[in-house]
């Protein structure tokens, strides 16, 4: 376990994050103050539409942010060159890859893309990475497989090596669950807890699995219109934000079983 | 690269068939010639009789060239374009990058008639059909990047494509309205595509123009690659999508542009070569695709330029419409047989 390190993966100065038109900027969340480290599993919990997605965007470089900093491996990211960037942070994102007709090997290989030459040879040393990241996730035995002929469950496993082979300190993960069942839900979220163990990687994903999130991360960041808080589950729990997040209408939070319930 | 070993024979193979081939487009033509002739004019030696030199070397040699060029080029451009675009059905013709060059290519023709003297036969010189078709092209494609900036869905792309290519046919059909009969005529000719009729000098500057093309290509190699998985992917490797799409824009229209000035519009070899050398080559990396496709293009062009010649064996058929009548049925097996248009 590395609770106690010292050093922070990321970390944001009053971050705010938004979307900038040629004559307005709209905020989405202001004043985002966020300390990561590595070997940390994080998920970022909140409701539809509440900024999830832009706030991953936007630590991942790919969005730019309205103000503040955002520091990774206390390095300012603005002021990195892309494949810098691209050797700390890496990307799981929603959706399938725009071409399906892709292997698994070759997916996943495109992960060593920032370390390969100018026509993109992979050497002794990134087909190292490359085999490891797949035996990582468990997926030797797809290799050869087209991503047209994969599940939901095996695509997803296949995106996860993707970002490990690219060998980076932080990954970041946008709703790896949607679309999979209970069990496949439960262990694509077992999966990345392992790898934070084995690798020491911080892994940051936003889910709309409070359930099984509440029992697996060692961080919880939580999304609310008027505050951004991130704490242990059982800070969050303790402190009872969890029972705001949603409309009090229809589910509550029973802390007793630390899940949401349907009011009855 | 480990791919490329799996495929020697492949390459081989298409390699084996391209040299065949472009011996076959040599041999045939309406003059018969005997085999150890042709050789003997390529390589410079004693010919029996000195006229067959002259049709080997003045003509035929380089038409045939001019189809390598041709179809390797196109086929590369519709290459980079499905994966710009990232569309299977993207390619030089349907995005409108033809009409482009037509447009251009008639305000010259037609344009010149306007002027008289010394400025009509500047403008008729190739060299201002290549910067016009090139231009043009340029201009088209332009125009479907930007639409394509703001809108995110890639069948709207296509339409736009579609539309363009509508737009630049009805300005080429009211420019056509009001031309002389010659200029009209000779546009004509130029819209039936033609490998034939290009000196040695033309097909060497054709041949910069490609060479530059495909160099460029080679250098996208690597963000074509990184391409695949979608753009915000490919940012998050490194990859600066601006100067990359500029760079694929620059060497389509390179290839297109001057391929059309040159060689007339031709259809479907730029859309169909990438899907044909996919069956062949299951990968997708570029590094094996480019060089596939270059040999894969060069090959069907020369075939479609045999099929052109080998009726009549008195004249040859324009050449867009054989492209067309061989491609449109291929792509549409693709379709039907394999249902996988995947790219």
């Amino acid at each position: 376990m590395t609770e106690f390190t010292p050093n922070s993966i990321l970390k944001t100065e009053k971050l705010s994050i938004g979307y900038r038109n040629r004559n307005s900027e709209t905020y989405i969340a202001q004043d985002i103050n966020i300390n990561i480290s590595p070997g940390q599993l994080v998920a970022v919990i909140g409701i539809n539409g509440i900024g999830k997605s832009t706030l991953l965007r936007s630590l991942s470089g790919v969005q730019e942010n309205l103000s503040g900093n955002i520091l990774i491996d206390e390095k300012d990211l603005k002021s990195l060159p892309p494949l810098e960037q691209a050797s700390l942070i890496s990307l799981v994102l929603t959706g399938q890859p725009v071409s399906k007709n892709l292997s698994v090997f070759e997916l996943v290989a495109l992960g060593r893309q920032p370390y390969t030459n100018w026509i993109g040879r992979l050497t002794k040393n990134d087909l190292r990475h490359i085999k490891k990241s797949l035996r990582l996730v468990d997926i030797e035995s797809l290799e050869n497989k087209k991503c047209y002929e994969l599940s939901d469950g095996q695509m997803q496993k296949v995106l996860i090596a993707r970002a490990l082979a690219q060998d980076t300190p932080l990954v970041i993960l946008d709703e790896p669950t949607t679309h999979l069942d209970l069990y496949h839900k439960a262990y694509i979220l077992q999966l990345l807890k392992k790898l934070t163990r084995k690798t020491n990687k911080a892994i940051i994903f936003a889910s709309h699995e409070i359930n099984l999130a509440l029992q697996l991360c060692d961080k919880i960041l939580l999304m609310q219109k008027n505050e951004i808080v991130m704490g242990s589950p059982q800070e969050l729990i303790r402190s009872g934000k969890l029972s705001s997040i949603f409309p009090s209408d229809l589910i509550f939070f029973d802390k007793n079983s630390s899940s949401f319930k349907i009011k009855s | 690269m480990i791919f490329s070993r799996k495929y020697i024979l492949t390459f081989s193979l298409l390699i084996l068939a391209l040299i065949g081939l472009l011996f076959l487009n040599i041999g045939l033509g309406s003059v018969k010639i005997p085999l150890k002739d042709i050789i003997a004019s390529i390589f410079n030696l004693e010919v029996s009789r000195e006229s067959w030199r002259y049709i080997i070397i003045e003509y035929r040699l380089p038409k045939a060239i001019t189809a390598v060029i041709t179809g390797s080029g196109l086929a590369v451009s519709g290459l980079l374009m499905q994966t710009l675009f990232r569309n299977p059905l993207a390619g030089p013709y349907v995005l409108g990058l033809s009409s482009g060059a037509s447009l251009g290519v008639a305000l010259v023709f037609m344009g010149a008639g306007l002027f008289g003297g010394a400025f009509a036969s500047f403008l008729l010189s190739n060299w201002s059909i290549v910067i016009a078709s090139s231009i043009g092209s340029l201009l088209v494609l332009l125009a479907v990047m930007l639409a394509s900036l703001r809108l995110r869905d890639t069948m709207a792309i296509l339409i736009i494509g579609l539309m363009f290519a509508s737009l630049t046919a009805a300005i080429v059909s009211v420019l056509a309205y009001f031309s002389p009969a010659s200029q009209l005529q000779q546009y004509v000719f130029w819209s039936f595509g033609s490998l034939g009729n290009l000196s040695w000098e033309e097909v060497s500057v054709l041949g910069l123009f490609w060479a530059s093309g495909i160099f460029l290509s080679i250098a996208g190699i690597k963000n074509l690659n990184s391409l695949l998985l979608g753009e915000q992917y490919a940012k998050s490797l490194g990859v600066s999508i601006q100067r990359n799409r500029l760079l694929v824009i620059l060497a389509t229209s390179l290839l297109a542009g001057s391929i059309t000035a040159f060689a007339g519009p031709i259809a479907f070899v730029g859309l169909a070569v990438p899907h044909l050398i996919r069956q062949v080559i299951p990968v997708n990396n570029h590094g094996i695709l480019i060089p596939a496709v270059l040999l894969g293009g060069a090959i069907l062009m020369l075939i479609c330029d045999i099929a052109a010649q080998m009726p009549g064996n008195e004249f040859t058929l324009p050449i867009n419409a054989i492209t067309s009548l061989i491609g449109a049925p291929v792509v549409i097996w693709l379709l039907v047989r394999k249902r996988r248009f995947l790219f």
